[in-house]
């Protein structure tokens, strides 16, 4: 079953590596839409501070979900996934596996980024920190939960639009404490690990059932 | 009595069915939505609580509670017939899932309309970003990603399988939205505005609400078979039954 899985993985990583403008755009749509927010809001330090958590986290959700488009439609398009769902292994395994190779390949950058942005937003170190545990527990969630929407809307016209339409409001608790956490480090005396306690009772949740239904709508769309 | 449900599972039977049942619901809807409207406008006192009172514009709970408890119940059965037509393939399942939506949708509008309305007395504002209003504008978009997504595909059986999954997948949601406006421990409800709980509330004015809300989840039976019967004859329209059905309209 790891094999399967390594297997899934492997090949699509190579497969990005080979067209690597794929994952270098979705982490410079997120810099340029973090940057784009001081320009429309004024630079002041204390705005700045105050917008930095929730322009992040937002900016992330974008990026996100701009990338799934991309999840399943190219293995769509040339029946690869069609031959996946036909041998014998689980459709939740190489979901699950699609969706690391995603999360490593658009997720991940992110949170090594994210300190960049931190700076820009003259965010103090602590809250840098704990921007970067909250992107690294928070982001999975967010391609497991897109992987759903991917596979629902799979070969659609206008697929993308109706995409944001049906993740957007279930990324909603995500983007809440993930933002949430990084708001109150900020705070003298502020608690983050309940924020950060719920996003990993969210990662775990989601890693349980989301490739389970991701799986279940491959099938819908594929039959 | 023993009834044979199965029967009613087949769109021709239940088309008949519903047309005989949203009559009575319709009056049925009718006289509890304005006898509990009646009930709650003049049979309740004008002031409502201790140190900081609500004068009239209380009274707008007597829609807006109905219509907000209605709006969640209606994603549940939306969810439930979903689940219904997963497990079992039952075409029906779907379409009576795709006749709830739309009223749900109306019916979570209206609660956040009214929401507003009291906000704009009791707070002094039309929106706040209270976990309640927040919560159900998230039902709301529950509700529309629903129908978008079954609009957007053009073969119905993915459609139906598709959009019942994300009814499925959006239920998480429910349990959440529930506990946000009926919070179980005041210690936990910092984020709250103000405070709601069932058990506080007075049973004149409890009684009232319930009364309105079995009227207008009356309306939502008749609205929905109505809307069903729609769904059955457009998705059955080559089918025997319904040919004969036209040609004996066409007759009388």
């Amino acid at each position: 079953m790891l094999r399967v899985f390594l297997c899934v993985l492997g090949r699509d990583i190579t497969l990005a590596m080979r067209r690597r403008t794929d994952v270098l755009t979705t982490l410079f749509f997120f810099v340029i839409v973090v940057s784009l927010f001081p320009l429309g809001v004024g630079t002041e330090r204390e705005t700045l501070r105050i917008l930095g958590p929730g322009v992040v986290w937002v900016a992330a959700l974008l990026a996100s979900m701009l990338a799934l488009e991309r999840l399943f439609a190219a293995d769509y398009d040339d029946g690869t996934l069609e031959q996946m769902l036909l041998t014998a292994q689980p459709p939740a395994l190489l979901v699950l596996a699609k969706v690391t190779a995603h999360w490593l390949l658009t997720g991940l950058p992110l949170v090594f980024i994210a300190p960049l942005i931190g700076l820009q937003y003259q965010l103090p170190g602590e809250a840098q920190w704990i921007m970067m545990v909250s992107l690294l527990i928070g982001t999975p969630v967010l391609s497991l939960i897109g992987a759903i929407g991917a596979a629902l809307t799979l070969g659609l016209r206008g697929g993308g639009i109706l995409l944001s339409l049906l993740i957007l409001p279930l990324y909603i608790p995500v983007l809440v404490y993930g933002a949430g956490a990084v708001t109150v480090s900020m705070i003298d005396l502020g608690d983050t690990q309940p924020y950060l306690s719920l996003l990993g009772a969210f990662l775990l949740l989601a890693l349980t059932l989301s490739p389970l239904a991701t799986g279940a709508a491959l099938r819908i769309a594929l039959e | 009595m023993k009834i044979n449900w199965f029967r009613y599972s087949s769109p021709a039977t239940f088309y008949t069915l519903a047309g005989r049942m949203i009559p009575w619901f319709a009056v049925i809807a009718a006289l509890l939505t304005l006898a509990g409207l009646y009930w709650g406008f003049f049979e309740t006192p004008d002031r409502l609580g201790g140190s900081n009172p609500q004068k009239e514009y209380y009274r707008i709970i007597f829609l807006h509670v109905p219509a907000a408890w209605l709006s969640m119940w209606l994603y549940v059965v939306l969810a439930g017939w979903s689940a219904v037509g997963l497990v079992f393939n039952t075409r029906l399942s779907y379409m009576m899932a795709v006749a709830t939506a739309p009223t749900g949708a109306i019916f979570t509008f209206i609660a956040l309309w009214t929401g507003s309305f009291w906000g704009r007395t009791s707070w002094g504002t039309w929106w706040d970003w209270d976990p309640r209003l927040t919560s159900e504008l998230i039902l709301l978009f529950l509700y529309i990603g629903y129908m978008a997504l079954h609009s957007a595909i053009d073969d119905v059986r993915r459609a139906d399988r598709s959009s019942a999954l994300l009814a499925l997948v959006g239920l998480v949601c429910i349990p959440i939205i529930f506990w946000s406006i009926n919070c179980p421990d005041p210690n936990q409800c910092a984020a709250l505005h103000q405070r709601s709980a069932m058990d506080r509330v007075d049973p004149n004015i409890l009684w009232a609400m319930l009364v309105t809300t079995l009227g207008l989840w009356a309306y939502s039976f008749a609205v929905v078979f109505a809307r069903a019967r729609g769904v059955i004859l457009t998705r059955e329209a080559e089918a025997q039954w319904v040919r004969d059905l036209i040609a004996a309209e066409a007759k009388a």
